[in-house]
């Protein structure tokens, strides 16, 4: 196995496209996993943490690129980020313990392509732009596109995640992520919901995105449910509508972490308490 | 496959060392340079016996490659006490048995002083979330967040 560190964006996409058992490593908390449980074997490690913009948060266009060498620690200590979007660090604040926090990342997160990775559906939510780097140059795409089911991307060979950008938020607007897991912390989520709300002047709905993550092969875009609660002002029986439209829209499996059932009735609980969530901040309330 | 020349500072103290591109820090750490407070427990990122600071961020030892320590700076177990006086926190693990077989317990004090370090009056939920990474099978956890907490006490009192 070769280990090299490139410094820029062309020269990682040079060596990643180079060699296809290459593979990029960010925060490296699911590649060593599998490396040290001999899943996987690659020929080369090209480390995307000695290029300096990866490993940087930076305002634009009023919104927030996060490098694809950004630990999740890293988002938490940033106060501007946090504030713009809640939620989505939340989310990223979930993964694993603190020594997790220290290295993972939320593009790895997104590209592990595992259906219960927390910080994945408020990044949809929020509309999220994952920005790819390859042997021709760059793409971006919607970060719901990257992964297409467990564990497989819409990455191309020698593409890798080098950023993604959160939009600028919206004015009042408002974003959570709710997961149930048995444990409080070191748990994967059985359910998991995204949301990013923004209210009108007069404080109706006005935008809302609702991602649901571990109740389907990959994160579902839940945008019935996201529709019902559009005009209003996320009384009950709007986010009565909202529980039910999420539990409509997904398609858990039964496994040792809870059952279809189950993963369907609590979905629908989350997607209301988390736009109640969303609704506080939207308003300016702390939640 | 040639080896890589790996040049680092661990506990303030330049070192070089030669790995394989695949070995962990925490394998160099312990197979080559004879620094085994560091402990393998799972060797997943689970169980946080082999925590060491990396860049003053806590990472798992064995979830990080030895050739990414190049040009870092690496904290780990050994470099906690100051010769024969040992740190507050391990002073107080010792007076308030916070430990019983011991293993997880450089991990824990290198978490531990990774915490106080950032937040020197920490309640005792955050103490629980900081070190819920970090696995004890003997204890029961009770008396290490005590310590910590009172650790971190004396400390306030002390500054």
């Amino acid at each position: 196995m070769i280990f090299s560190s490139p410094e820029t964006i062309e020269e990682a996409a040079a060596l990643l496209a180079a060699d296809a058992e290459a593979r990029p490593l960010a925060g490296g908390t699911d590649l060593l996993v599998r490396l040290r449980a001999r899943q996987i074997a690659p020929s080369a490690i090209v480390d995307l943490k000695r290029i300096p913009e990866l490993r940087e948060i930076t305002e634009e266009s009023g919104g927030w690129r996060i490098g694809a060498a950004v630990p999740s620690a890293q988002m938490n200590e940033h106060a501007a980020l946090k504030s713009a979007w809640p939620g989505v660090c939340e989310g990223a604040d979930l993964i694993g313990s603190t020594q997790i926090q220290g290295r993972c990342t939320v593009a790895g997160n997104l590209c592990n392509a595992g259906p219960a990775a927390d910080s994945v559906p408020c990044l949809v939510a929020a509309g999220a732009v994952a920005r790819i780097a390859g042997p021709t140059g760059t793409r971006d795409l919607p970060v719901e596109d990257i992964p297409t089911g467990p564990g497989k991307t819409a990455l191309k060979p020698g593409e890798f995640v080098a950023s993604i950008l959160l939009p600028a938020p919206a004015a009042r607007q408002g974003s959570a992520y709710l997961r149930f897991t048995p444990r409080t912390e070191m748990d994967i989520a059985v359910a998991g919901v995204g949301i990013a709300l923004s209210l009108d002047g007069a404080g109706k709905i006005e935008t809302a995105r609702i991602a649901l993550g571990a109740v389907g092969p990959k994160v579902i875009v839940a945008d019935e449910a996201a529709q019902t609660l559009i005009g209003t002002t996320g009384d009950d029986a709007a986010l009565d509508a909202l529980s039910q439209d999420a539990s409509a829209a997904a398609t858990p499996i039964s496994d040792k972490r809870g059952t279809a059932e189950f993963r369907r009735e609590v979905i629908g609980v989350l997607a209301k308490r988390a736009a109640k969530i969303a609704l506080t901040r939207a308003k300016g309330d702390t939640a | 496959m040639s080896r890589i020349h790996v040049t680092t500072t661990i506990n303030g103290e330049e070192t070089d060392f030669l790995c394989e591109p695949q070995q962990t820090l925490l394998d160099v750490l312990r197979d080559d340079l004879d620094m085994t407070g560091s402990k393998e427990g799972c060797g997943s990122g689970d169980c946080g016996a082999c925590s060491v600071i990396l860049d003053g961020r806590l990472v798992c030892s064995c979830l990080v490659l030895a050739p990414e320590a190049e040009g870092r700076s690496v904290e780990t177990i050994e470099g906690m006490a100051e010769g024969d006086k040992l740190h507050p926190l391990q002073q107080k693990f010792l007076e308030m048995a916070a430990l019983q077989c011991g293993v997880c317990t450089p991990g824990i004090l290198v978490a531990a002083k990774n915490l106080l370090e950032r937040n020197p009056d920490p309640t005792e939920e955050e103490v629980r979330y900081w070190l819920a990474g970090n696995l004890c099978r003997c204890t029961g956890y009770d008396k290490i967040i005590r310590a910590v907490m009172e650790t971190a006490a004396d400390l306030r009192g002390a500054a």
